[in-house]
């Protein structure tokens, strides 16, 4: 018995199994303090689903030796283009999520294709490099919105009549369409967005179709030894540019799905500091700087959004305090450095 | 030149790694200002002795060594490369140890340099005294002349030719004052010709100041030259211990490579029919760090084994590379008839050849996958084996039942230990991974098979089920068979003809059957005196 | 065939200083937009070389020693902070402020310097990544520490420091007591501008420091380590030993430059002055002309200047362009960011193609 706990520990490392058990820890303090559990619960679960495609994106960039994909801001940016033009165009309800994410994907295509030429130029330096894109590409968008010559009023600032404004609503348009699609009650207080899960299991469906495919185990290999690969034939280069076009379509499509759930487009600065909380997640799940499952995916983003929601409602009963932020921060750049300062493991 | 008391005796050195022997009764002498010529395959315990000698913590780490050792007449033991400088030995290493960017001063004197003191020394630390620049070039100048060639002290390394590069580090290990025996390992090996007879000047000036040097090459021609005395090694042992002036080098030659005559593994009285050329390789070069081909040509007949030899950096190893494409490299290479574009590993797999590299792990598996996945890899991509076409074509399934199926089917004719198909690379032993690698190839079912260091660090077991699944696929597929190994002994029992490479050329191509003696001197570099007669005459 | 070798020279010179040249043309296009006069721009760039000099100046050692941009400065940015806060709330002025502060933040700046270069070392070849995170958590652990620690674990005893909830510093920070205290220390005026002798003198002498530092058997190992690790380490000069001592340093001197920098500012944002502060020094010393392996002190001054011209004349520039402010100001923000990344691809290209090219030199002579 000793042997199997210790063997699992061993292959779940040990901040996990800590953050896993403190997490157990909050809910079960939980109604002790005043916290409703199936709120928490209920939140936790539509967060996962908000964030889930996002994490996803990160995939394919590990699993081809590209590193963990800090430029993710690039796909969210195309997501927004997309976002705005299909409101701009003023198509409503499920239509227009549609029509936001098919612009938001080609434009995906373009950039991904753009930025996987850049990082194959710079092979061993992609992480900080993907994370200058990312900041620069986000700055550069912010010059965009304001000149961008959209004129729905949904989404002009008040007074000046041009320039894109910081938050936009999507009510009316295609707030929780995907969340709303057979979704259903528990009591007043637990609320599950099927639809929105139905979709991350579609899309977490398709990136394990694409791994089972002959070009997902090309890239596999790739990211497991690039001298294999090449010695077999295979075209590394090309390998790491799909990856990365993969990455940046998945993170347009997730911040789509995002955003139906949360109700707002936030331009600007909004998708800064976008990376940082889904490559916490997927280490938090178990993934290492270049080998990433949909496993890790899934039990990442819940460990991570449920320490997101516990922590500030649980800890501010207690201490009547909101140290949520300061507890975020540690805990996701503590999670991040983890991994970085790792040896390389044979193990997984 | 040397007195009486030798400056280094070894006394029955013996080393072994985890039960496999390496060096076994190793007793030789060195005198004060005398130069010893090292020489020997690879394998022979070359290597191994130095490290023994230089005290490098590997040795010590794997149970120490046997016998002893006595430096300047008391018996040593060094645990560190620093103990081993402290007494006075000295190390040139085949890689280059320089900071590019430091002038050929700084290098020599690196982590030695001269200081100058300073108040901040107390309040810090001693490493803020101030380097004394003006002292440092005079010591760099001093161990410059000492070689007795021409290099400006304030020369940056990365501006120098190689041949200077090489002065530099000996220059460094002289600037040590109390250096008395100097290690040189292959120093010729990246000279020219004018270089290489300068460095050969330098170290005979060294050995008439008193400093005892040991010459390790294969060049015999310098080993001639030089040397005072020859010490050859073969599978661990010294074969023989002679001085320069008593010996043919036929005789050297034969103690190298001579061994007893093996059972040929070829079966009585086959007669052995080969096809028209196969592959035909000309003015090959490869451009692999380490084991440079300049200029090799040879011809393959269908059915036939060809074996590739010759010693550690001379080549072998880059002409499999080259032609699959996983290095640099130009030339003319035809399979068939038809030309073969290099650079292009795809290319090579597709036309029908397929590799099992000397890198096992680093090329050769995937470590972190299955055997399954390992095996299937290749045949997959390049020949869309084990794919499920779906949506008419445009989705391509791995089908992971064909794959574990397949994967059983080799572990079962290789005999691989392993505790099922989806075992990870990494957990087995070196020779189930050799088999692995293997079957990769073979599931491919080539029409020429490169095989390069085929049994290199696997087990005896092992070894044999190797070779002989090899003759076996040669025998019944009629696969035509490229194999490079640094064993002479492996090649001659199961090639049809052996090629030796030397300095990134063809040295030689002959029968398997031929004596051993005849392949060590094709080993050995160019030779400027008759093998017959003594290599020169005594004083 | 001479030239040949000119125009190669000058296309060479061209390349490795892109960096500074595009900032100068893109200058020499926005100054005559913004419309500022030149002695408003010359007394902006004296206070702002002395204000920043020094932040960036700390950034050359473990540039030298091979560690890259060492984000993690801000670690000493904080530790400088903390000494401010406190002699705040003990009411100490004057350049004694400021040197009790410095005082104060010293142990913190090797300690979190000490615990920077440990990680560090674990983490050899991701260097940038690793400290930029650090940064991130180690600000973290700063919250933890000035929002809920001081007031309550720490006695403060000045209530205008606190939060009105009665524990946690303020988020801003009223410096007054030592605002200038080394910017003024010296008075000297040319015409209309006054000059910040004692901060300039400062500098100075620290740039000797460094060039003096560069002679030394620590620089000299340093150097070596910063060029081949493996050889280095051969020759038996203690590798990760003096990989920590060069980021103890640049922290503990980061430390000293936040102090300077808040002196002459004179109010501090307790929770956001750091952050910028590795930012801006590294592109700032980007845009000088450094890349992550070389960097000197010209590059140092130059790029102050450079970055900071565009600074102040990027929001007068876009709005005289477009009308709006804000874009200048968005752009300022995205050449900071584009300059790194610009810089950083440099230099992991020029990384790749010297790889290439030294493997070629080993190839031998075909036939």
């Amino acid at each position: 018995m000793n042997d199997k706990l210790r063997s699992f520990i061993e292959a779940a490392g040990w901040p996990r199994v800590i953050i896993g058990l403190f997490l157990l820890s909050l809910f079960v303090a939980a109604p002790f303090v005043g916290v409703r559990v199936d709120t928490s619960l209920s939140d936790t679960l539509v967060r996962v689903g908000m964030n889930g495609v996002m994490v996803l994106a990160l995939v394919p960039m590990v699993q081809s030796g590209c590193g963990l994909n800090f430029g993710l801001p690039l796909g969210i940016i195309a997501g927004l283009v997309g976002a705005v033009t299909s409101i701009e165009m003023d198509v409503r309800g499920l239509p227009g999520f549609l029509v936001a994410m098919a612009i938001a994907i080609a434009l995906a295509v373009v950039l991904g294709y753009a930025y996987g030429l850049l990082l194959n130029r710079v092979k061993g330096d992609e992480m900080m490099i993907a994370t200058y894109v990312g900041f620069s590409s986000v700055a550069l968008m912010c010059m965009a919105w304001l000149l961008l010559p959209y004129k729905s009023p949904n989404m002009i600032w008040g007074y000046g009549g041009s320039g894109l404004r910081t938050t936009i609503s999507v009510q009316g348009y295609w707030l929780k369409v995907l969340s709303d699609f057979m979704s259903f009650n528990v009591g007043p207080y637990f609320y599950f967005p099927t639809g929105m899960f139905l979709f991350f299991a579609l899309m977490c469906f398709l990136m394990w179709a694409f791994f089972k495919t002959k070009t997902g185990t090309a890239m596999t290999a790739v990211g497991s030894n690039p001298e294999f690969a090449r010695a077999c034939g295979i075209d590394v280069d090309r390998m790491r540019i799909v990856s990365v076009v993969l990455s940046t379509v998945f993170g347009a499509i997730g911040i789509l799905v995002y955003q139906q759930s949360f109700g707002f487009i936030q331009l600007y600065m909004g998708p800064f500091y976008m990376a940082f909380p889904a490559v916490a997640a997927i280490l938090l799940g178990g993934a290492s700087v270049n080998k990433a499952s949909l496993l890790n995916v899934i039990v990442g983003t819940f460990l991570f959004q449920g320490i997101l929601t516990m922590t500030p409602s649980v800890i501010n009963s207690i201490m009547q305090t909101d140290m949520s932020e300061v507890i975020r921060i540690i805990v996701s750049n503590g999670m991040i450095l983890y991994a970085l300062t790792r040896k390389v493991q044979v193990k997984r | 030149m040397a007195s009486n008391e030798p400056i280094l005796r070894l006394e029955h050195v013996g080393k072994e790694y985890f039960g496999n022997r390496v060096l076994s009764d190793v007793s030789f002498t060195l005198g004060p200002g005398e130069i010893m010529g090292l020489v020997g395959e690879n394998g022979a315990g070359k290597t191994t002795l130095m490290k023994i000698l230089f005290g490098m913590p590997v040795i010590h780490q794997t149970g120490g060594y046997d016998g002893k050792i006595f430096f300047e007449g008391r018996e040593v033991s060094f645990k560190s490369p620093f103990e081993a400088l402290d007494a006075g030995i000295g190390m040139v290493h085949q890689e280059f140890s320089l900071i590019p960017g430091f002038t050929a001063t700084e290098n020599i004197l690196l982590n030695r340099e001269s200081t100058r003191y300073n108040l901040l020394v107390e309040v810090f630390d001693d490493r803020l005294r101030t380097l004394d620049r003006p002292v440092m070039r005079q010591r760099a100048q001093r161990a410059i002349s000492t070689l007795g060639v021409e290099i400006d002290p304030d020369t940056l390394c990365s501006e120098m030719p190689v041949g200077h590069k090489q002065f530099t580090e000996i220059a460094r290990e002289i600037d040590r004052s109390n250096t008395k025996l100097l290690v040189l390992d292959e120093p010729t090996a990246v000279l020219t010709e004018s270089e290489a007879e300068i460095l050969i000047k330098a170290v005979r000036n060294l050995a008439a100041k008193g400093m005892s040097v040991i010459f390790i090459s294969h060049r015999l021609q310098e080993v001639i030259d030089l040397c005072d005395k020859i010490v050859v090694l073969r599978d661990g042992h010294v074969v023989q211990e002679a001085k320069t002036c008593d010996v043919t080098v036929r005789q050297i030659a034969g103690w190298m490579v001579g061994r007893k005559v093996e059972e040929s593994h070829r079966e009585e009285g086959e007669v052995r029919s080969f096809g028209p050329t196969i592959l035909s390789v000309r003015n090959l070069w490869v451009d692999m760090p380490g084991e440079t081909v300049r200029d090799v040509s040879f011809q393959v007949r269908q059915g036939e084994i060809f074996g590739i030899g010759g010693l550690a950096g001379q080549g072998k190893l880059g002409i499999a590379n080259g032609i699959m494409g996983l290095y640099p490299a130009g030339g003319a290479v035809e399979l068939n008839g038809k030309p073969i574009r290099l650079n292009d590993p795809e290319g090579s797999l597709r036309a029908g050849m397929a590799f099992v590299s000397e890198d096992r792990r680093g090329v050769g598996l995937l470590l972190d996958e299955g055997i399954d996945w390992n095996m299937a890899f290749t045949a997959m991509q390049i020949q869309e084996k084990f794919i499920r076409p779906l949506l008419g074509g445009l989705v391509k399934w791995r089908d992971d039942r064909a794959i574990e199926e397949c994967a059983n089917e080799y572990i079962k004719a290789l005999e691989i230990k392993c505790t099922g198909p989806k075992q990870r690379a990494v957990e087995l032993s070196g020779g189930n991974q050799q088999k692995v690698c293997l079957a990769k190839a073979f599931v491919v079912r080539p029409e020429v098979l490169f095989v390069s260091e085929p049994t290199r660090g696997i087990d005896v077991g092992a070894k044999k089920l190797v070779l002989d699944t090899l003759r076996r696929y040669n025998r019944e597929y009629g696969t035509t068979i490229v194999m490079t190994s640094s064993e002479l002994e492996e090649l001659r029992s199961i090639c049809d003809r052996i090629a030796i490479v030397d300095e990134g050329r063809i040295a030689g191509v002959l029968p398997a059957q031929t004596p051993s003696e005849e392949f060590g001197l094709l080993m050995m570099g160019e030779i400027k005196v008759s093998t017959e007669e003594k290599v020169k005459a005594c004083e | 065939m001479k030239d040949a070798n000119v125009k190669e020279k000058i296309q060479r010179l061209l390349i490795s200083n892109a960096v500074p040249i595009i900032f100068v043309l893109l200058s020499a296009v926005a100054i005559p937009l913004s419309g500022f006069t030149p002695q408003y721009l010359i007394q902006e760039m004296m206070t702002r070389v002395a204000r920043n000099s020094f932040l960036v100046l700390s950034l050359l050692i473990p540039i030298l020693a091979g560690m890259g941009l060492n984000f993690g400065m801000v670690l000493g940015a904080m530790a400088g902070q903390i000494g401010l806060i406190l002699i705040s709330d003990w009411s100490v002025s004057g350049l004694p402020g400021m040197l009790l502060a410095a005082l104060i933040a010293t142990p913190i700046a090797v300690f979190l310097g000490w615990i920077c270069g440990t990680v560090l070392n674990r983490a050899k070849g991701r260097e940038m990544v690793t400290s930029y995170i650090l940064g991130f958590f180690i600000n973290g652990l700063y919250q933890l520490a000035v929002l809920y620690g001081m007031g309550k674990l720490i006695p403060i005893r000045k209530a205008e420091l606190v939060l009105s909830r009665g524990y946690g510093i303020r988020n801003a920070i009223n410096l007054q007591g030592i605002r200038h205290c080394l910017d003024d220390l010296i008075p000297l005026k040319i015409g209309d501008m006054s000059v910040p002798l004692a901060t300039y003198l400062v500098i100075a002498a620290f740039c000797l420091f460094i060039l003096w530092f560069q002679r030394t058997k620590l620089g000299q190992d340093m150097r070596a380590i910063g060029q081949d690790m493996a050889v280095a380490d051969s020759a038996g000069i203690p590798v990760e030993r003096t990989r920590i001592i060069a980021i103890i340093i640049s922290t503990v001197l980061a430390c000293y430059g936040q102090i300077i920098f808040l002196q002459n500012i004179g109010t501090m944002n307790t929770y956001n002055s750091h952050d910028q502060a590795g930012m801006f020094a590294i592109a700032a010393l980007l845009i000088g002309g450094a890349t992550v392996a070389r960097a000197t002190i010209g590059n140092v001054f130059l790029g102050v200047v450079l970055f900071h011209l565009m600074f102040v004349v990027s929001p007068m520039a876009g709005k005289q362009l477009i009308g709006q402010a804000q874009l200048g100001e968005y752009f300022r923000v995205f050449v900071s960011y584009g300059i790194i990344a610009i810089s950083l691809a440099l230099h992991a290209w020029k990384r790749q193609k010297d790889r290439e090219r030294a493997r070629r030199s080993l190839r031998g002579q075909a036939a």
